[in-house]
């Protein structure tokens, strides 16, 4: 089995050798090993693209919108690269839109990282195919296929603000539960714990 | 009183740091202390009579265990070689994660051989080979097998019956990746798998021979004196395979000089030296002496070195017999401040590891902080602007920035990948073709690049929006970030001068692994030696911390 130390190497080389700076590459490295340590299919993918882009134009956008779209299929890493870049901004966006990307699959370690960055889940919809992306610890997804998807119409982001994924009842519920595992404390000891017999206003 | 930590435009300067020596916070010394009471076995010992088959040895405790597979084969004599582009060693090694089954040593029997072209598994955790130092094993064999040991000062003139010339971790070939075990609090220091298989390899070494001598003549044979044994290691060649890990990783190259950093500064703040911290100072000062006195060496460049350093300690010695107060508030800082004003960076080095030696309250914490999880800090804060980037070039990279790199003597060299073995080598930029596929390890011109490009932008723009149009300097920018928080992660000097030694690179390095016996066979590859003078495995458990210091008799 080739280690993902073995694939962050290689794969910075390689995007090097297809003419992406040092800088760049060295983040692709990076994200394709975090696809195959996911499980999702980062290596196919990447090289079915760097085959591509040998002889395909593709769209280098600079400063990402809410809503994104162009003739040219969108390189899913300077697109990537770009979005890392400007996390905190958009961030403020809460949704982005992005139309006609090449190589989607290779977009989402990089959505993965600003998760963790923002500290905010990120809800990725690529076409019909959808990931929930866990602060770069994980990944969930209701797609499991290996394959190569060439390009995406639509790529929906949405930053996933900090809030509870159950009801209150429901925590309240649980939380009745735990307190099964109290006991009661004697008048005495009440007497003895830290800060008694003193008065707050010392 | 507050000492302040040494300045990196100083510490970090190639000469300086290609004038380190081992120390109490060197990675083979703190393995042996963190392993000295696992429990070891010989598993298997499978050789014949020319000492060719297999062998395992295993370090256990709790419910984990490390093994050593040792390969032995039969090569001729003109087969072998230290160079890396060799194909066939007289041995080769790799340490299994568990006790290996029968099928995992076959397994390994058809890869480990083959070394890069073969291929391991998530359950080998590193990899290596080694040679005989022929005319010395052999010697060794023809004495023991007559029934005598061997000529003492033959072996000392070399230090070892084997050298290795690689040894492979951290995922390469198959291996396991650094997450999978990362976790783990036995190995959470530096190279401390790397460091288990030499140590291990070692003690095959004289399994080995002994078995050879014995099948040669088994009446007469008798065993390696054990004295003997402790004071040979094993060798190693190394090359500039190893020079662009310390441009590679920023954070790790940080945290062990700021660990040494660190305990000089806190040994220099000790008000009142305890007699026995002094006199074991001392002691070991002079058994230094013997032991330097050891280091041959064949090197115009190297002898100097040495010569350099004992007449040094000499000077060092005579002002401590004759001025030097101890008893004297603060007298490890006044004794650090005569040997900056009157020796040379060489011998300043030694006797900064040499005074950590009575401190391991301050030493012992400070390995444990000597590693890096490097991921954490790869992410660039595109947040920040360039105000933020242009103070840190200018606090971290002021020497850097003064470079002339249009001045062809600082543009001489570039970095690149070998094409016949995968390994970095270094070349002339105006001789030698393949400057267009350089390696990102220019780093003070790159730096300089930057400066250059962000005078003329305004303050505010933010670093996210300033990469869009410069991520050519991606890597720079990412560099410098890291250098704001880890102030010892950069080399303060140009890696493509003319007047670079790449040796310098390795010699760092090496220190940090605890090598001694530097021994420059160009200005572009050394051979060294590690565990000499080092525990056997039957003896660890009583460990010595002073054994590097030791010499054959001393």
């Amino acid at each position: 089995m080739i280690s993902l130390s073995e694939i962050d190497n290689t794969v910075k080389r390689a995007s090097k050798a297809v003419g992406f700076s040092w800088g760049i590459a060295e983040e692709v490295g990076k994200s394709i090993s975090l696809l195959e340590m996911f499980g999702l299919p980062g290596l196919k993918n990447l090289n079915q693209y760097f085959k591509a882009y040998k002889n395909k134009k593709f769209q280098n956008v600079s400063l990402i919108s809410k809503t994104n779209s162009s003739k040219i299929s969108y390189c899913p890493i300077i697109s990537g690269i770009n979005f890392l870049d400007q996390v905190f901004t958009l961030n403020e966006m809460i949704e982005i839109d992005f139309e006609n990307v090449a190589f989607p699959i290779l977009f989402i370690p990089f959505l993965s990282k600003s998760s963790e960055i923002v500290g905010k889940k990120i809800f990725l919809k690529i076409d019909e195919r959808k990931y929930l992306l866990n602060f770069n610890h994980s990944i969930f997804s209701n797609h499991l296929d290996r394959d190569v998807l060439e390009k995406a119409k639509n790529v929906k982001i949405v930053f996933i603000e900090n809030e509870n994924s159950f009801s209150e009842s429901e925590w309240n519920e649980l939380y009745r539960l735990s307190k099964e595992t109290f006991v009661d404390e004697s008048e005495e000891l009440k007497q003895t714990a830290a800060g008694a017999g003193l008065t707050d206003n010392d | 009183m507050e000492v302040q930590l040494r300045d990196p435009k100083i510490v970090m300067k190639l000469s300086k740091l290609g004038s380190f020596h081992q120390s109490k916070l060197s990675f083979l010394r703190s393995f042996l202390k963190e392993f000295k009471n696992w429990k070891h076995k010989k598993d298997l010992f499978e050789l014949d009579e020319n000492g060719h088959g297999r062998a395992v040895y295993s370090l256990s405790q709790n419910n984990r265990t490390y093994s050593l597979v040792c390969f032995a084969n039969h090569i001729k004599d003109d087969e072998r070689s230290d160079r890396v582009i060799a194909t066939k060693w007289d041995t080769a090694f790799t340490l299994h994660d568990g006790v290996p089954t029968k099928k995992d040593l076959d397994r390994l029997y058809n890869d480990v051989p083959k070394q890069e072209v073969g291929r391991l598994s998530f359950k080998e955790l590193t990899l290596s080979r080694a040679n005989k130092s022929l005319r010395i094993f052999n010697h060794v064999v023809e004495s023991l097998s007559k029934g005598k040991q061997p000529d003492k000062n033959k072996l000392m003139e070399v230090g070892y019956l084997y050298r290795t010339t690689a040894v492979y971790g951290s995922g390469k070939f198959g291996l396991a990746d650094r997450f999978r075990i990362k976790n783990r609090d036995e190995i959470c220091g530096p190279f401390r798998l790397e460091m288990m298989l030499v140590y291990l390899v070692r003690e095959f070494t004289f399994d080995q021979v002994n078995h050879i001598a014995k099948q040669k003549n088994p009446k007469k044979a008798v065993a390696l004196d054990l004295d003997i044994c402790r004071n040979l290691g094993i060798g190693n060649s190394t090359g500039l395979g190893m020079a662009p890990f310390i441009v590679n990783h920023p954070t790790l190259l940080n945290n062990w000089i700021l660990a040494r950093e660190i305990s000089l500064k806190k040994i220099r703040e000790i008000e009142n030296i305890k007699d026995n911290d002094f006199k074991l100072f001392k002691k070991i000062l002079k058994k230094s002496l013997k032991n330097i006195s050891s280091w041959n060496t064949d090197s115009e460049f190297q002898k100097k070195k040495i010569f350099g350093l004992l007449k040094d300690m000499e000077k060092l010695i005579n002002f401590i017999n004759k001025d030097f107060n101890f008893k004297g508030k603060y007298s490890f800082n006044e004794l650090y401040l005569w040997c900056e004003k009157n020796l040379n960076d060489e011998c300043i080095e030694y006797i900064v590891s040499l005074m950590m030696e009575p401190y391991d309250n301050i030493i012992n914490p400070l390995i444990k902080k000597m590693s890096s999880d490097e991921e954490k800090h790869f992410n660039i804060p595109t947040q920040k602007n360039i105000e933020n980037l242009r103070n840190i070039l200018e606090n971290n990279y002021s020497e850097i920035i003064k470079i002339d790199f249009s001045k062809k003597e600082n543009n001489q060299n570039f970095w690149f990948i070998s094409k016949n073995k995968e390994e970095p080598r270094l070349a002339d930029r105006y001789l030698d073709s393949g400057s267009e596929l350089e390696q990102p390890l220019a780093i003070a011109r790159d730096i300089k690049i930057l400066y250059e490009r962000i005078s003329n932008k305004k303050n505010s723009l933010s670093i996210g929006k300033f990469l869009m149009e410069n991520n050519d300097l991606r890597h720079v920018v990412r560099r410098a970030f890291i250098s704001e928080n880890f102030p010892y992660a950069e080399i303060q000097d140009n890696t493509i001068g003319s007047k670079l030694m790449p040796i310098d690179m390795l010699r760092l390095k090496l220190s940090f692994f605890g090598a001694v016996k530097f021994d420059p066979r160009s200005d572009k590859w050394l051979r060294i030696c590690m565990f000499q003078g080092a525990p056997l495995l039957n003896d660890l458990k009583s460990l010595d911390d002073e054994w590097i210091y030791n010499t054959l008799n001393s």
